[in-house]
């Protein structure tokens, strides 16, 4: 095409018509196909993995002094093959009577430090900013904004189980 | 040489690279004279960023982005000699591209280059020292040790803060409801595919707008930025007294670059890459996570702001900080570039830089933080083995107080020194306190026994520049 005859579509209405369908053309062709590799992919990130709460033994009754606290771990609800260590997680567990059980998560609830149990001072102290607990999980002192979360724990036959819960967020 | 050249001139025909990479590095640039020292810090930060590739390089090529694995293929990494070198350079590298960014940030501030035509120069420059923000804190994570897994789960509860979405957004960050199998890889993306794509677009542009601008001349006091004879003026600068960029300026870029990245190499071989630390088992809760260097003093601020002000500062702190960044070539688009002009300038620059550093230093220390690894205190302190005294000072330690409150030397510095406690408060200030506790010491009421109040009364108040009653140190008593 010589320089002239693209002169000539310029200023021939119809060529001008044509240009600016083939541009908003390109654009919309363009953006569709944008959007067709972009919503799955942008989906699949923002897609949470939500996994079932389940029961996990973590001991069985007669292991639980009444009245003493202790670490459990236990596997997370749902690990994945590649998880290794990281899907194993972790509660402090009292047995208060002979039937009744106390879980707390281990996350402070500053921001989610773990909490480590002083049994002579029955307190939990958090080494990040020094928020401490009281047994029950209340504030005693610190940063700390709401007590440590529980977990709900059950007896089931012989066993101690707690039902996993996902991370302890403060909103 | 003959074909290296017969080769070149067909290269050049069927490409056309000398046509335009000869003119852009011999475009002219201002003679800078004395300043010209000033000008190697943002090729210096390229540099580094260009080690930190290579590197990163080499390191993913061994690296395994697996939640259960990660950790030990850094542990394999680290146990071969070039892996050892590697992962110091990459993190001496780091260290020096956040050192780098910020000074090139100070001295574009206070040479006033972001005034016109150069906004979007410092705006793309903001972009750039945010996205290496985010690619030190990703990388520090892929870690993943006890540290790397825990800065995860801080990270997620600050997000947890964000109005309205906060829950939402910390489940992003850890990729589901626990940090787990999912989380690493996802800042394995961030860190190596994602941020990276960023730097190297806002590089780009960076590096046009630098070279369709034109590097700043050194300010001149009395010599004001007016947009509209400023091209003119600068074009008639370079035709005076313009230098080539290559060699005449670039040779100093080359050599600063030499240095740093000889420093870098040098810490990597003497020093060696950052100790790995426990694995990430979210069931070991011996577990102190810090934050490395450069981000200690936003912990030592974030952790030193009135309680009530926290949600607010973790959350608009940062978006203030942009705000201000964004905005600065905005408001101030001309005038006076020269930082004796704006005196103000050197004072603000002055008061970030001591921010930083006391912060940091303060974060170093984190005197909020118990030591919880405190040794006991040892029979010397305490001055007797057996009595209410000695009884006292199991108290102290079994209670959890000298996690908080040192004592000659031992304990942490959370709460007051107590070193002394017998001289500044009497007995029943003392137990008044244990009981009715304070903002940041729990109350004992109830969790103590008449008998653990009377003996830690009898040791504090032995705590004594002079001992009412001298202590003799006999050979039982050690």
């Amino acid at each position: 095409m010589s320089e002239d005859s693209i002169h000539d579509a310029e200023n021939s209405s119809s060529g001008t018509d044509r240009r600016r369908f083939l541009s908003r053309l390109s654009i919309v062709a363009g953006s569709i196909a944008g959007a067709i590799v972009a919503i799955p992919s942008v989906a699949f990130l923002l897609g949470l993995r939500k996994v079932p709460h389940v029961w996990r033994t973590v001991g069985k009754l007669d292991d639980f002094q009444i009245g003493s606290t202790v670490k459990v771990a236990f596997l997370d609800p749902s690990p994945l093959p590649w998880s290794g260590v990281t899907a194993r997680t972790a509660a402090w567990l009292r047995r208060e009577t002979a039937q009744q059980f106390i879980a707390f998560s281990v996350d402070c609830t500053h921001l989610g430090c773990p909490v480590r149990w002083l049994p002579d001072a029955n307190l939990f102290m958090c080494p990040c900013h020094g928020g401490v607990f009281y047994a029950n999980g209340t504030v005693a002192s610190g940063p700390p904004p709401k007590p440590l979360t529980r977990y709900p724990v059950r007896i089931q036959g012989g066993d101690v189980q707690i039902l996993t819960s996902p991370l302890p967020i403060t909103t | 040489m003959r074909i290296v050249e017969f080769v070149w001139k067909w290269f050049d025909e069927v490409t056309g690279v000398s046509g335009w990479l000869i003119p852009l590095a011999k475009h002219p640039v201002p003679h800078a004279r004395r300043s010209a020292w000033f000008y190697v810090l943002g090729s210096a930060t390229l540099l580094v960023f260009i080690v930190q590739i290579v590197t990163g390089i080499a390191l993913a090529s061994a690296y395994v982005p697996s939640a259960g694995q990660a950790y030990h293929t850094l542990a394999f990494i680290s146990d071969t000699r070039f892996g050892h070198i590697v992962r110091g350079i990459h993190s001496f590298g780091a260290s020096a591209m956040i050192i780098l960014i910020g000074i090139h940030a100070i001295r574009v501030y206070l040479f006033g280059a972001y005034k016109y035509p150069r906004q979007m120069g410092w705006l793309t420059g903001v972009a750039l020292l945010f996205l290496v923000l985010g690619m030190a804190f990703t990388g520090q994570l892929l870690r993943w040790d006890q540290t790397g897994f825990w800065s995860v789960v801080i990270a997620a509860e600050q997000a947890g803060r964000t109005p309205f979405i906060g829950n939402w957004l910390g489940h992003f960050i850890l990729a589901g409801d626990t940090a787990g199998g999912a989380t690493l890889s996802r800042f394995f993306a961030l860190h190596v595919f994602f941020i990276p794509a960023l730097i190297f677009f806002f590089i780009g542009f960076h590096l046009y707008l630098v070279v369709r601008n034109g590097i700043s001349e050194p300010p001149k006091m009395g010599q004001p930025v007016d947009p509209k004879t400023y091209r003119r003026w600068y074009q008639d600068l370079l035709h005076r007294e313009g230098v080539p960029f290559w060699p005449d300026a670039a040779w100093r870029d080359a050599v600063f670059a030499l240095i740093v990245i000889g420093i870098i190499v040098g810490l990597a071989v003497v020093v060696g890459p950052p100790a790995l630390g426990k694995p990430p088992d979210p069931s070991i809760l011996q577990a102190s996570p810090r934050p490395e260097w450069y981000f200690l003093w936003y912990y030592a601020v974030l952790s030193l702001i009135p309680r009530w002000s926290e949600n607010y500062v973790i959350i608009v702190g940062p978006a203030i900080l942009i705000v201000v960044l964004v905005l600065l070539p905005l408001v101030a688009p001309k005038g006076e570039r020269s930082p004796f002009k704006r005196p103000w300038a050197f004072g603000l620059v002055a008061v970030i830089v001591f921010m930083i550093a006391y912060y940091g230093t303060v974060g170093h220390v984190a005197p909020w933080s118990p030591r919880m690894d405190a040794p006991p205190l040892p029979v010397e302190v305490i001055g007797t083995a057996n009595g209410p005294i000695a009884d006292g000072a199991k108290v102290f330690r079994d209670k959890g107080c000298e996690f908080c409150h040192k004592i000659s030397g031992y304990g942490g510095i959370r709460g007051p020194d107590l070193t002394y406690a017998g001289d500044q408060m009497t007995p029943e200030q003392m137990e008044t306190r244990i009981y009715s506790g304070a903002p940041n010491m729990p109350s004992y009421n109830g969790n103590i026994t008449q008998q653990q109040v009377s003996d830690l009364l009898a040791f504090l108040s032995s705590r004594r520049r002079r001992p009412a009653t001298p202590l003799p140190l006999t050979s039982e008593a050690k």
